[in-house]
């Protein structure tokens, strides 16, 4: 027997009050927990996958689209850009590097990028096995993609068109898997990485084989093809660029263009030079994520506040039980006083009963705040949600303890102050 | 003599001062204290287990002036050396019997008897895991009779511990309040008005009030 064994005895004398208190206070630190995990995985994916990338050249559009689907490659691209005008852009000497992207494919949901090996050493990726592509229609899987495709090196899947499930799909040509990275925790773990040149046959194949449902542009890629000089070898058979453009002597065009400056003067000069002076637009990650995150902030704040009501809430509710309890106890204070405990001990035994029920309370709302967040990224199909861990601990998590601390110790200071001044003998007089 | 009272008097702000007659007591010797109400038996008995400081006087139990220990000593003091029972029972509820007994061991820092010997003792062992909701109102005198002497103390106080119960009950209560008093050597100070009490102990000390 001991001060805390007998606050735990009196707490579970009283099950339905104390569960009540600690459901309320639960309910507060799990919308805190949920809004922490949230916020910092958000701003710590969105900052480590931009890393690096300081303007995204596309095609003209929402600015944020732009950067959502190159960088992130959550939303859909604005379109295509010429290759030809992404390279007179690549030639500027404000821009110390260009990453072109191509999209258009998807293998289950799963992005096809098609890019160079620069990409690779922009999230300094590990290879789990095997190596980067070398030919065309070699791929490279991210770890998530790996395992979501159940694929290993060697294998060989097929494509399909667009990037989201259920358009036809491009069976011509099968990818083979040449390579695996190791998770990263980054963008790249979602993502099957591959050439430019592998997504351009891909289509050209497709535009030949169904002639009948082309496009216009399609027309003009075939168009393309056929003016293009029949000497020399099958380019198919060629390996591809590793580093900068794809070599071509057609017409062809690439998604979006990642670009790092040179030099400081570059984040003024280029953007206004692209978005003015092209038929493309210019946008930087860092901005534009912060426009989002201002976007996003009032219904944040909105959150916070109901948290705080219900923490504050709580807390009230937590003094109103220790000071009712209380005064049903002042005859079971005073017996204890005859028992040998000091004041000290009454106190340390309220501020024991305040502090256990917050700390249940925080224990309750981190394990609520956890698993709340781990139904919503299982119910929901949103990508953007799929990128939070619902099991990631935050040593921030543990201010949801100080929290708790707080709301227990001030809820008992009345409470306890008034056990401190219980007489004994008077209380034991009463009849 | 184990306990000692030296020209007590005590007042009740904004009341006449109450005076005591100077009594002493041996271990295992029993006393009835008796008087009419608002003669200050209580008061008496409050100032005697030290919950009351006196205004003039002293109360010496085996050699410690108990107006000399302050706070925290004090109370310390009471758990281990003095025994308190009530008119009620008034037992920790939220505990068990045996709970009750542990408890009081916890807080006097004393960890001498064995609370299911005791409980055995007083013929309620096989309650010593039930709820105190649970006790008739003569079991929970009984257990908290087995509170006040599981430290064993040199003092044990009873104010009215009779007074609501039958006559087999008090019965019981008195013999073993008398039985366990001696058998630990303790002095045992009975405040009473219970006929049922009185034929049981001779020694009586008798408060007049003026």
């Amino acid at each position: 027997m001991n001060l805390l064994t007998l606050s735990w005895k009196y707490l579970s004398f009283r099950p339905l009050a104390t569960g009540l208190n600690v459901i309320l206070l639960a309910f507060g630190l799990a919308i805190i927990t949920v809004l922490l995990l949230v916020q910092y995985q958000f701003e710590e994916k969105m900052t480590r996958d931009a890393a690096g990338i300081d303007l995204v050249v596309g095609a003209k559009g929402s600015p944020l689209q732009l950067i959502l689907s190159s960088v992130y490659h959550i939303d859909f691209p604005t379109g295509n850009i010429k290759m030809e005008e992404a390279q007179r852009i690549s030639r500027s000497r404000l821009v110390k590097q260009v990453i072109p992207l191509a999209m258009g494919d998807n293998v289950q949901g799963l992005r096809i990028l098609g890019t160079n090996h620069d990409y690779l050493d922009l999230y300094s990726v590990k290879f789990a096995a095997g190596k980067p592509w070398e030919q065309p229609f070699e791929v490279t899987l991210g770890a998530e993609s790996a395992q979501i495709l159940g694929l290993k090196l060697g294998d060989t899947f097929s494509g399909s068109h667009g990037i989201s499930v259920g358009s036809h799909d491009h069976d011509q040509h099968a990818f083979k898997v040449t390579g695996i990275l190791a998770p990263s925790g980054k963008v790249v773990d979602r993502l099957v990485l591959t050439s430019i040149e592998s997504v351009w046959y891909t289509h050209d194949e497709e535009s030949g084989a169904e002639p009948d449902t082309t496009t216009q542009v399609e027309e003009e890629r075939i168009a393309v093809e056929e003016d293009a000089p029949e000497e020399g070898i099958d380019p198919q058979l060629l390996p591809v660029s590793a580093r900068g453009f794809p070599v071509t002597d057609q017409d062809r065009e690439v998604t979006t263009l990642l670009i790092r400056y040179r030099n400081p003067m570059a984040a003024i000069q280029l953007p206004r030079m692209i978005n003015s002076g092209t038929s493309m637009q210019a946008a930087s990650p860092a901005f534009e994520m912060s426009r989002l995150f201002e976007l996003l902030g009032v219904g944040i704040s909105l959150l916070q506040g109901l948290a705080i009501a219900l923490v504050v809430i709580a807390g009230l509710s937590i003094f109103i039980a220790l000071y009712n309890s209380l005064k049903e106890r002042k005859y079971d204070l005073a017996i204890l006083r005859t028992l040998g405990a000091s004041r000290g001990q009454l106190v340390g035994l309220v501020f024991l009963e305040g502090i256990s029920l917050t700390i249940l309370g925080a224990i309750f709302g981190i394990a609520f705040g956890h698993g709340f967040l781990a139904l919503i990224v299982e119910l929901t199909s949103q990508e953007l949600v799929s990128l939070v861990d619902p099991w990631v601990f935050l040593t921030e998590e543990g201010l949801i303890f100080g929290y708790a601390l707080t709301v227990g110790i001030v809820a008992s200071l009345i409470p306890a102050w008034s056990a401190y001044q219980t007489s004994i003998a008077k209380q034991l007089t009463k009849t | 003599m184990l306990l000692k009272t030296t020209s007590l008097s005590f007042a009740y702000p904004g009341q006449p001062s109450l005076s005591f007659p100077d009594f002493s007591l041996s271990g295992g010797e029993a006393v009835l204290l008796l008087g009419k109400s608002g003669s200050g038996k209580t008061t008496f008995l409050n100032l005697l287990a030290g919950l009351l400081s006196p205004n003039h006087g002293e109360v010496i139990l085996d050699g410690t002036v108990l107006s000399s220990l302050q706070g925290h000593r004090l109370d310390l003091f009471r758990g281990q050396h003095i025994g308190i029972i009530f008119q009620k029972a008034h037992l920790i509820a939220a505990l068990t019997v045996k709970q009750n007994l542990e408890l009081a061991q916890f807080l006097s820092k004393k960890n001498g008897s064995s609370p299911l010997a005791l409980l055995q003792d007083l013929g309620i062992a096989d309650k010593a895991s039930a709820a105190v909701g649970t006790l008739s109102e003569g079991e929970a005198q009984r257990v908290s009779i087995a509170r006040a002497l599981i430290n064993t103390p040199k003092l044990i106080l009873a104010d009215e511990p009779t007074s609501s119960l039958d006559d087999e009950h008090a019965q019981r209560v008195i013999t073993l309040l008398k039985s366990e008093a001696a058998k630990i050597g303790a002095a045992l100070v009975i405040v009473t008005h219970d006929q049922r009490v009185k034929s049981e102990v001779s020694q009586v000390l008798e408060l007049k009030s003026e």
